[in-house]
């Protein structure tokens, strides 16, 4: 076993040529603890408290009950279907949008633009998301730059509402989550062998013929990665139907938050949670299963 | 050569041209498409800045006025009332600095140490503690944020009964949120590292009879030490950018940043947001450009 101690392990430091058990407890300890107290169990709590029912304060007190996953999927079953609606259409235009750019990119010659090009999908991705929305905010609103484009040019004799609608924060989570998509279908086109294109050609067949048979399926894994990145925060978001949803673009995020606090109901905000999670577990499982590069 | 009807056909032949042309055309044009939706939010934004009017679609000519305001020390936050000192807004800078510091210190510590257990060591339990190691990668933030909210309202509630100490959220409970979700990014990036790392380095070392605190610190950390800074680089990022958990997890006079700002656009939204977006913008293209720099220099040197 190389030896790798740090100096905080210092009782079986110079041990020579084995690293004791010792080193590898002091490695794993801090970190693990931290994860388990700080990041398991109290995942441990929000399952236990969904079973509950509410208290003073809103607050989980015995006897378990089914009734919060019951209103989670009356009640509020709208939302989880605008949620997953708007997840999804938003994951799809990002695949629609991201596709060609991520090979664009990856077909670009010199490494340079590759890069360039590349740093310009990042870099909005690392201004602050709240920045960012506001941005997309202001091009929206009543009185923003779009309406008043599409009234100058007179596509519209009046301005019409665009921020506050479901479609709205579909945009908006396109907005944020797009370099999910590109990257790993950039990844994905750069590792293509492009013989098998060549020889699809040789073989007759068009170029439509050749990307259905032939580019996608063998980029499907980045496809599949980058649609779960997507999909993954965007069912989880909060900011972006915060800010741009109004009452018509709420989605699970918000609903759990506004369990919370004053007159909430934190047994009602956990099953709500337990959803959510379940959701992202089906979407982990499939990129387990289908979305994996070998390579990665 | 086959008279088969559909050999060598003229309609055949123009209809895979008209799609090569309409693929190359869609392939140029769509990147365009993008490149403007992603950043034509962004120009405006910074362009809207210099503004002198408050609107953000009327151009009223060119000003340095908010800016002014803002180094001036008054934010005009819409009516008098609102008017507020831009010592707040570096008050919350401040926090949220202090908070990804010290955040990013301790999970970078945590987080290599967990990568190099991992990588290196064989116990039970390995294959798992990776994969949970994912966990709070793919976990939204907003379960994330309320399961700790709810953790610590228990927690504090028992330490109360039992010892009468009122414990209540502020930047402890901020930072070990942060920690929480930084351990398991550092993690990944160093072991990513150390997976391209040449294990006979290390044997050479021992062989030449150095022990292994030598070994580590000789030859282990200066090869992981691009890793180690990418890692922190993120876990710095991260939480400075972090709304979602932050929010359920602070407490009076700990606003950060994100915090401050999510604060401005629900509630006074001051002309001067436009500036102080575009100055964030700036900030985070310096740091990132800068991140990157640094990390491309660090990756030659790891290499060569």
């Amino acid at each position: 076993m190389p030896a790798e101690k740090r100096p905080t392990a210092p009782p079986r430091r110079r041990r020579s040529s084995v690293e004791g058990r010792g080193g590898l407890f002091g490695l794993l300890t801090p970190g693990t603890l931290w994860i388990i107290v700080f990041f398991l169990l109290p995942l441990v709590f929000v399952a236990v408290s969904s079973f509950m029912s509410r208290g003073p304060g809103g607050q989980p007190v015995q006897p378990w009950t089914l009734d919060q996953y019951e209103r989670t999927f009356t009640t509020f079953g709208p939302v989880l279907w605008r949620s997953l609606r708007i997840a999804l259409v938003a994951t799809v235009f990002c695949l629609v949008l991201g596709y060609p750019v991520a090979f664009f990119i990856s077909r670009r010659r010199s490494p340079g633009v590759r890069m360039m090009l590349l740093f310009l999908v990042l870099l909005p991705f690392w201004t602050n998301f709240l920045v960012r929305t506001y941005a997309l905010i202001t091009i929206l609103q009543r009185d923003g730059l779009l309406n008043g484009v599409l009234q100058s040019l007179g596509v519209l004799a009046e301005p019409i509402q665009m921020l506050f609608t479901p479609g709205a924060v579909m945009l908006g989570l396109v907005y944020g989550y797009l370099p999910f998509m590109i990257l790993p279908i950039y990844a994905s086109v750069e590792a293509l062998d492009f013989r098998y294109v060549e020889a699809s050609n040789d073989l007759g067949a068009n170029d439509f013929t050749t990307f259905w048979r032939v580019i996608f399926p063998l980029t499907l894994p980045g496809v599949i990665a980058g649609s779960i990145l997507v999909f993954i925060p965007a069912i989880g978001a909060y900011i972006t139907p915060d800010l741009m949803g109004g009452t018509r673009g709420l989605m699970i995020g918000n609903l759990i938050q506004s369990q919370f606090g004053g007159r909430g109901n934190v047994p009602l905000g956990s099953a709500i949670s337990m959803v959510l999670l379940a959701l992202v577990f089906v979407s982990v499982f499939i990129y387990s299963r289908w979305g994996q590069r070998e390579d990665a | 050569m086959s008279a088969r009807p559909n050999g060598l056909n003229k309609g055949r032949i123009r209809r895979d041209l008209a799609i090569r042309r309409t693929g190359r055309v869609g392939v140029w044009l769509s990147p365009f498409v993008v490149y403007l939706f992603l950043w034509i939010p962004i120009l405006v934004l910074v362009a809207f800045s210099f503004n002198d009017s408050a609107s953000i679609s009327v151009w009223r000519g060119f000003t340095t006025r908010w800016y002014e305001n803002i180094f001036n020390n008054t934010i005009t936050a819409g009516t008098e009332a609102a008017r507020f000192q831009t010592g707040l807004l570096l008050r919350a800078l401040r926090n949220s600095v202090m908070v990804a510091g010290v955040a990013t210190i301790v999970s970078t510590a945590l987080g290599t140490m967990l990568a190099l257990a991992i990588a290196r060591g064989r116990f039970p339990g390995r294959k798992l503690l990776d994969s949970v190691l994912y966990l709070p990668v793919v976990i939204p933030d907003i379960t994330q944020g309320v399961s700790l909210a709810i953790f610590f309202n228990i927690i504090f509630a028992f330490v109360q009964q039992a010892f009468g100490v009122r414990w209540t959220p502020g930047f402890a409970t901020i930072i070990i949120a942060h920690v929480a979700f930084n351990i398991s990014y550092v993690a990944i990036v160093v072991r990513a590292r150390l997976a391209g790392m040449d294990p006979k380095l290390e044997e050479a070392g021992r062989d030449l009879g150095a022990n292994p605190f030598q070994t580590f610190w000789r030859i282990t950390f200066p090869n992981l030490f691009p890793g180690v800074l990418a890692g922190a680089l993120l876990a710095f990022t991260l939480s400075l950018d972090d709304f979602v958990i932050t929010f359920f997890n602070a407490g009076v006079g700990t606003t950060t940043l994100p915090l401050f700002v999510y604060g401005m656009l629900k509630q006074r939204v001051p002309p001067e947001i436009n500036a102080i977006s575009a100055l964030m913008i700036l900030a985070s293209i310096l740091l990132v450009g800068g991140s990157l720099i640094l990390q491309q220099r660090g990756n030659r040197q790891g290499r060569g």
